[in-house]
């Protein structure tokens, strides 16, 4: 099993869309090559005839009748929003102009 | 009589409120009066609804007389938790409280809507006294995750609670509520339960509605009760269990309704009689506390005097089932924690810089050291070129894992009965700078929750002054079957002299005492 160097975790953090510190990145680099030591037992487990479970309890998925119904009103729903424009959440511009032309 | 208030049962408090020997407002005083002169030792609430909890509790009463002045008919007729105190984990949605699942990144959030579990207790008549300390969304074995703050055991101040769902667990262990929520996505429930004394249940996958529940591992996570006797906790579990639209994965086996009849007493030790239970020797690991082995095998030893059959049995996948979960576990929640990202709620760093620059600031100082961690290996496990190597592998070793139950269950037994925790309570920081070995506290729980099964902690006893807890696992829906064996296990063991002792740092967390 191979480790994880410096530059794959700064892979996975840019993925996760975490911002990381140098120190944080080193720290995790360590943890996360102890984790996976654990993982790679894994390894050792014949699986070769084993179904994937996703879950163990099977249910029935029914399906709702897809009809209105009460749901928040605007202002319950952007209560929490940081940034806020009438009825709509303010975000950053997505595009930039670059993109645009 | 305020004393005995803080020690009622939730059956006793109902008791005492229908015959007027007191009443809810004296209740939640009592309880109110004993959070704010411990709780700044103690540290097990993150919110408290004082007023609105006092205004409920005068209804309440309210309530109570004039079903009292109608006759039994109307007593019969109240809600069944009018009254009755209970605390709320900090990742349960409830109207207009704060919920911040031990996080910064939710703090200043307030829920704009209830849990279905909220609405249910409400319902019954529960008068929710607050929200509880926890891990940083539920990921953790000792509360010491928390983004706010430091929660102790209250059998030894200088000791863990366990953990995710400390917060729960120390308030009911040191009488500040009868009954609270937790939710168990890998022994978040019995752990902590068993660390500090008390009883606490996993129901099975789907028992109870997650809707308004915020999400960590959604193959994994339940809700349940913890309490200071196995028949409140089936009240509890009963109030909260039942199918409901609002969560596909709630399921329609009706709710049993034997929840509200636990046998009690001599009836229920009787009852252990012809039972046969199963002891996985897996559970007996190294690195198990010989005190708590021997009080296990001591507990276990009582269950067979009292007539019940006990094999010891394999369930040969137990210890591969720790790096199943850390893989499946990780790689949900860095799933589920996607949502987080500072533009609809919670705390946001957007306004420098560009979109992404946004999310990963806000991601990144919003979330504490585990957290990342977890969604950095969930994020890996899932990453093209691993995803066959790990989280396929992890699913199909779970299916194993099942199988090994499945094989328990067909071959007749009632039960397993094992150590819920391989430790007592440990000190603050002796697993904080090693993740593997805060990994392994959790070795005896996390493979109820990768089969789905219902399991329990129930106190057997003590180690070095310490809580040990004894888990029973059982069958899918077999929760009334497992809290009647935790009421008889209760009934044997009532003379035992550490079953009437109050927490060891009890009268300490008040300050001058």
């Amino acid at each position: 099993m191979s480790k994880l160097t410096r530059a794959e975790v700064e892979k996975v953090a840019a993925l996760a869309r975490l911002g990381l510190t140098n120190d944080e990145v080193e720290k995790l680099q360590g943890d996360l090559n102890l984790i996976l030591e654990q993982w790679a037992r894994l390894a050792e487990v014949d699986t070769s005839s084993v179904p994937a479970s996703a879950q163990t309890i099977v249910q029935p998925m029914p399906l709702r009748d897809d009809t209105p119904r009460p749901s928040l009103s605007a202002d319950e729903a952007l209560q929490n929003a940081p940034s806020r424009s009438g009825d709509f959440v303010r975000v950053q511009a997505i595009l930039s102009e670059e993109a645009d032309g | 009589m305020s004393a005995d208030l803080r020690r009622a049962t939730a059956a006793q408090l109902r008791i005492g409120y229908r015959s007027g020997e007191f009443t809810p407002v004296e209740a939640v005083e009592t309880l109110l009066a004993a959070i704010v002169r411990e709780d700044e030792a103690l540290g097990a609430w993150l919110h408290l609804r004082g007023d609105e909890v006092r205004r409920e509790a005068a209804a309440a009463e309210t309530t109570y007389a004039a079903a009292r002045t109608s006759g039994a008919a109307a007593l019969d007729a109240l809600p069944p938790l009018l009254g009755v105190p209970v605390a709320l984990k900090d990742l349960v949605n409830m109207i207009g409280t704060p919920t911040t699942a031990g996080s910064k990144i939710l703090e200043g959030y307030i829920s704009p809507y209830d849990a279905t579990i909220a609405a249910r207790l409400k319902a019954a008549g529960a008068l929710i006294l607050g929200k509880t300390n926890m891990d940083e969304f539920a990921m953790g074995s000792s509360t010491e995750f928390s983004a706010y703050r430091r929660t102790v055991n209250p059998w030894d101040r200088e000791r863990v609670p366990g953990g995710s769902s400390g917060g729960s667990a120390s308030a009911v262990a040191a009488l500040h509520a009868p009954l609270s929520i937790g939710s168990d996505t890998g022994g978040s429930i019995r752990q902590p339960a068993s660390l500090t004394g008390i009883t606490g249940m996993k129901p099975t996958y789907g028992r109870v509605s997650r809707y308004g529940i915020v999400a960590f591992a959604s193959s994994l996570d339940q809700i349940g009760p913890f309490a200071r006797s196995a028949q409140d906790a089936a009240l509890l579990l009963h109030t909260i269990s039942g199918s409901d639209p609002r969560d596909a994965t709630s399921s329609a086996t009706p709710v049993d309704a034997g929840l509200l009849k636990l046998p009690q007493g001599d009836q229920a030790a009787s009852a252990l009689k012809g039972k046969r239970f199963a002891l996985p020797k897996e559970y007996f690991v190294a690195g198990m506390e010989p005190g708590v082995e021997a009080a296990v095998r001591a507990a276990v030893a009582a269950l067979q005097s009292a007539g019940a059959v006990i094999d010891e049995v394999s369930l040969p996948t137990t210890e591969h089932a720790l790096a199943t979960y850390y893989i499946v576990a990780p790689a949900e929640a860095s799933a589920n924690l996607a949502r987080y990202d500072g533009i609809r709620y919670g705390a946001s760093k957007h306004g420098g810089g560009n979109l992404l620059d946004g999310y990963l600031a806000t991601r990144g100082r919003g979330f504490g050291p585990e957290v990342r961690r977890r969604i950095m290996l969930g994020t890996y496990a899932l990453s093209a070129g691993f995803y066959d190597a790990y989280y396929l592998k992890a699913q199909k070793v779970r299916t194993l894992i099942a199988r090994d139950f499945d094989r328990i269950w067909a071959a007749g037994y009632d039960a397993i009965v094992a150590p819920a925790s391989p430790s007592v309570a440990w000190k603050f920081g002796a697993k904080m700078s090693d993740p593997v070995a805060m990994y392994l506290a959790d070795a005896c729980t996390i493979p109820t929750n990768m089969a789905g099964l219902p399991g329990l902690s129930t106190p057997c006893g003590l180690s070095e002054g310490l809580p040990v807890g004894l888990q029973l696992i059982g069958a899918p829906w077999s929760e009334v079957e497992l809290l009647s064996i935790a009421a008889g296990y209760e009934a044997l063991s009532a003379n035992a002299p550490w079953r009437d002792q109050d927490p060891t740092d009890l009268a300490a967390l008040g300050g001058a005492a």
